[in-house]
């Protein structure tokens, strides 16, 4: 089980980076998105995969599984949402701003330099 | 207490001369009292210093770092402090006359007592951070003082330079001192010095010793740091004869006597510090016979009797070091003299240049007189404090056995006759050798009367001790030496006539040789530019300018490599730095897989993860076509969902997907502002560097990952399974982490996802955007806006997702469910109406002010934590108890249910401000106002 998690979390996290690297801003920040995911599960995974054992306290019940690492990536998730939203209106307004949606303003370097 | 005044009182005098009339006299007046004062209490402490006493004084300052105020005034410092004094409050007076009615006079005596009290801190210091503090205020104050003429191009480069050369020995003393410090355990000088003998045996004592003496040899301006001193000569005359012959290139000097009984007296030390001293001294004295600027004679001079003083050190033997004391002195008398007479004839004649003046015998005679008895005193002529110096020098470089023989005295007898030949050319040269041509001012006169008084007083000086130097000098040298050597001093002999001996030889020998050499000086000097004319002059100044000039260039071009303005780059270079350093720690382990065994597959979750798979490659393959790669990304999104799920983690599990949902919809919105398609990259290197880089990153966190969960670990989450029920009233341990036990992080999140919020709404301010409405093949996005059968779906849904919502929210403490996740319900309910009925449907119909909503959630969870402060407790602390409720049972009503509605109330504001928004953008520009 835990080769297929660290599996997963291998190709999340070579998939966004491989995304963040491109030139457009929507490949960003799908990119982005599955990069977070990939860090959400790799915090997640820190307290441990177990099944059946969610830190929900019931009498007679021993086996509960890390509630800090849930709780942590609860917050993480909400904000990259946050983040998420953020970075499209910033795409959205570079677009009218600049007439593309290149991440990179190439046209404003020949601008600068004399 | 008198030793923190002496310190002090220069640096308090500062603002004196500023603060008073603008009348030189009372300027100089002014500037004068400090230091009198403090000259005055060195006095009274003299006489215990010199019967053998070591004072000292001692405050508390930073003592975890080993840094106390603390101050010692033992024989070597009180000559320094005397020097710093003496020759201060002479240069104080001199510099009122040499200055012009209009210079900024005040500001020349403030910096100059800011540089006393800087100097007077680094010979009584008595703690080695302390001196480095000293140390660099001295560099500093140096800096402001070269570079007085600050209009002058000339003035500021010197200054940089000096700046640049002092301060970089600066850092190598202290990484030497701090060496030092390891060393023995305590930067205190009486614990350094008395522990000679472990520094020397110690491993490092190389490296100290080098780092001491680069930061020793860079202010005594020693070969080859030698080159920033003749530049500081742009600095006015005062500062000049004040900085560079008396007191700050003696600094270093100082240094190496302060440090002697700790460092001294090894192999490496005689060959490092003897070497150098005896190069800097030929080539100083050298190089000084050709300079045709009288000040920049006394320079290179000076950098030649620094030398002198550096061998005498170097070697190592006790009476060489007496010597070398002895020759600071001497020095620094007749070198100050010489400096103000230098300045005397500039200021009268307007010139320095040693080719345009000569005669001035016949027109300024008593300063003529001056000068020359102080440079005899320089070229070593009997009956003068130079003389004795040179002497004891000369009979100390008879001392050593080997090739060092004969070579050294051979050497010490040729730089005499150097010293000799440049000192005549001072006298002879400016005084006689018939008349001026050619003077600025003419005729040229004796300056004012005062202004003679401080050279005066010097050559004085050089008399008296040259006649009777067992009256004048002698207690204050045996104590200086003493604190130098730590010990009583050897005997030695003062007198001026010790008989017809080796020395008396070689002092004969350069006399009679630097005679000879100057009268041959036209061929010399004809010959030397025959040399030179072929070669290309090597300017320390313009090499230091050029090399500064490279530094900056390749510092900009190293810039613009690693800042060029691309986003992509900034991002890989990132990424690349963070696969090194995680790569550096785990290629560390001595084995990727832990101690813990695995645990078994079972096929459902092996396909879940496989479909994941699956769709997280399609992502990737199909992310030009941006709706498909938007589809696929929600499948990548709900399967992580039910990751969590599978791993025992329900809230996750129910966060993830509404956030799904509302992320999705999102994306779909800016799609619509978006090309729909991503045109292919150029560049097949950049492609292959990304994926390398994406593979790295992969393997890196796959192989992370797998690290980590194949080995033990010890959570502390325990405390918070163990407490959640008697300490936060809640049977749900992630819901009581967040709103209780960690309420404050929650806080914190809140406010970002509120600021974050804000941004959008700032960002979208006054875009307007251009929106197809269809797609590339002219073909409309949907046939019916609003399809009957969702609008009357959602209407009906609404209340009952309400409903849930309320529920989940109610439950949140002891199931999983909470605020964060009952908001995303809520504003997930509301987003299906805009969705549904379109943007000015619901608007017309709800009218909420989404800002106002999740600003009040932010408040009111920060008035739930304040609130604790009501009852004395910590911000944030919560209280519960159960109530019983008509019909619905017993509930429990905790404070954190208070805290818990503020995150509720911000998510679905902030959430809904977004999408909303966004939303508005695709509606016509009318419309949009109208709301």
């Amino acid at each position: 089980m835990e080769v297929l998690f660290a599996l997963v979390i291998g190709l999340l996290a070579g998939s966004g980076v491989y995304l963040l690297l491109r030139a457009r801003t929507f490949p960003v920040v799908v990119g982005l998105t599955l990069l977070s995911y990939g860090v959400n599960l790799l915090l997640f995974g820190m307290g441990r995969l177990l099944g059946n054992a969610a830190p929900v306290i019931e009498s007679g019940r021993q086996l509960y599984t890390d509630p800090l690492p849930q709780a942590l990536v609860l917050t993480a998730i909400v904000i990259g949402f946050a983040m998420t939203a953020f970075l499209l209106v910033l795409a959205l307004r570079g677009r009218g701003e600049l007439g593309h949606d290149g991440v990179d303003d190439r046209r404003g370097e020949e601008e600068r330099r004399p | 207490m008198p030793l923190l005044l002496i310190v002090l009182l220069p640096f308090l005098g500062a603002l004196l001369p500023l603060a008073v009339g603008r009348h030189p006299r009372h300027r100089a007046l002014a500037a004068a009292l400090a230091p009198l004062a403090a000259f005055g209490l060195l006095l009274s402490q003299a006489g215990a210093v010199l019967e053998g006493e070591v004072l000292q004084a001692r405050w508390r300052w930073l003592p975890r770092l080993g840094l106390d105020l603390a101050l010692r005034l033992d024989g070597l410092g009180l000559l320094f402090a005397l020097l710093i004094l003496g020759i201060g409050l002479l240069i104080i007076l001199y510099a009122r006359y040499y200055m012009s009615r209009h210079d900024p006079l005040d500001r020349l005596y403030a910096l100059l007592l800011l540089f006393m009290g800087s100097m007077l801190g680094i010979v009584l210091a008595d703690n080695l951070l302390l001196l480095l503090v000293f140390w660099e205020l001295t560099s500093l104050a140096s800096f402001l003082l070269i570079g007085f003429w600050r209009k002058d191009s000339e003035a500021r480069k010197g200054a940089r330079m000096a700046l640049t050369v002092t301060g970089g020995g600066g850092l190598a003393l202290l990484a030497g001192c701090v060496l030092i410090g390891r060393m023995v355990g305590s930067y205190d000088l009486d614990v350094v010095l008395a522990s000679g003998e472990l520094i020397r045996n110690h491993a490092l004592y190389p490296v100290a010793l080098v780092l001491v003496l680069l930061g020793a040899f860079t202010k005594s301006a020693q070969f080859p740091f030698q080159f920033w001193l003749p530049h500081a000569m742009s600095a006015p005359t005062p500062v000049s004869a004040y900085l560079h012959s008396a007191t700050m290139v003696k600094a270093g000097v100082f240094l190496l006597a302060r440090l002697y009984p700790a460092l001294a007296g090894t192999e490496l030390w005689f060959y490092l510090v003897a070497v150098t001293g005896l190069v800097t001294l030929l080539y100083g004295a050298y190089t000084a016979l050709f300079q045709s600027d009288l000040k920049g004679l006394l320079a290179f001079s000076t950098i030649s009797h620094l030398g002198l003083i550096t061998l005498l050190f170097g070697l190592g033997t006790r009476l060489a070091a007496v010597a070398a004391v002895f020759h600071i002195v001497n020095h620094a008398i007749f070198k100050a003299s010489l400096f103000m007479a230098a300045g005397i004839i500039d200021h009268e004649t307007g010139t320095r240049d040693i080719r345009r003046l000569a005669g001035l015998w016949k027109y300024m005679p008593h300063t003529a007189a001056l000068a020359v008895v102080a440079a005899a005193s320089m070229a070593g002529v009997p009956l003068l404090n130079g003389f004795l110096s040179k002497e004891m020098f000369f009979s100390e470089t008879l001392q050593l056995e080997g090739g060092w023989r004969w070579s050294l005295p051979l050497a010490a007898t040729l730089a005499s006759v150097f010293s000799v030949a440049y000192s005549l050319r001072f006298a002879h040269d400016v005084f006689f050798n018939g008349e001026p041509h050619d003077l600025p001012k003419y005729p040229p006169n004796e300056p004012p009367r005062y202004m003679k008084v401080p050279v005066e007083i010097l050559v004085v000086l050089c008399l008296l001790v040259g006649i009777a130097p067992a009256l004048t000098v002698a207690p204050l040298l045996d104590a200086a030496a003493a604190a130098t050597l730590a010990s009583p001093p050897p005997t030695y002999s003062l007198a001026v006539w010790h008989g017809v001996n080796m020395p008396l030889l070689m002092s004969t020998c350069a006399l009679l040789g630097g005679v000879l050499l100057y009268s041959q000086r036209a061929r010399l000097f004809a010959k030397r530019e025959d040399v030179r004319a072929g070669r290309p002059r090597l300017d320390a100044k313009q090499v230091f300018e050029a090399t500064l000039q490279r530094l900056v260039r390749a510092a900009a071009r190293f810039n613009q490599w690693c800042e060029n303005d691309s986003l992509q780059r900034y991002v890989a270079l990132l990424l690349g730095a963070a696969v090194v350093v995680v790569g550096a720690g785990l290629f560390r382990l001595p084995q990727l897989l832990g101690e813990v065994a695995l645990s078994p597959l079972d096929p459902l979750t092996t396909l879940a993860a496989l479909l994941l798979m699956v769709a997280t490659v399609a992502t990737v393959l199909w992310h030009r076509q941006r709706l498909l790669c938007l589809l696929m990304l929600s499948a990548v999104g709900l399967f992580v969902a039910m990751t969590f799920a599978r791993f025992s983690a329900p809230d996750l599990a129910m966060t993830q997907i509404t956030v799904e949902v509302v992320t999705i919809v999102l994306m779909m919105l800016a799609l619509n502002f978006l090309p729909p398609q991503t045109p292919a990259e150029p560049g097949r290197a950049r492609h292959l560097r990304d994926i390398v880089l994406a593979a790295v990153v992969g393997v890196g966190v796959c192989a992370l990952v797998l690290a980590v969960l194949t080995r033990h670990y010890d959570p502390i989450g325990q405390y918070f399974l163990d407490n959640a029920v008697s300490g936060g009233g809640g049977h749900n341990v992630v819901n009581v982490i967040l709103v209780d036990f960690r309420g404050f992080d929650t806080f914190g999140e809140i406010t970002v996802l509120t600021i974050a919020a804000v941004g959008v709404v700032a960002l979208l301010a006054g875009l307007s955007l251009e929106h197809p409405g269809h797609d590339p093949q002219g073909r409309a996005w949907v046939a019916e806006r609003h399809p009957l059968l969702l609008v009357v779906l959602s209407r009906t849904l609404l209340p009952l997702a309400l409903l849930v919502s309320l529920y989940i929210f109610l439950r949140g403490h002891n199931q999983p469910g909470g605020g964060f996740i009952a908001g995303l319900v809520t504003a997930l309910a509301l987003i299906l109406q805009y969705i549904a009925s379109g943007v000015r449907w619901t608007q017309r119909r709800l009218r909420p002010r989404y800002a106002r909503i999740a600003a009040i959630g932010v408040l009111l969870a920060a008035a739930t934590g304040l609130g604790s402060w009501w009852f004395d407790l910590p911000f944030l602390t919560s209280a519960f108890g159960f109530v019983e409720f008509p019909l619905i049972g017993e509930l429990e009503i905790a404070s954190a249910i208070a805290f818990d509605l503020g995150v509720y109330l911000a998510v679905v504001g902030s959430t809904l401000l977004i999408l909303y928004r966004l939303g508005r953008l695709s509606l016509p520009q009318t419309d949009e106002e109208a709301l």
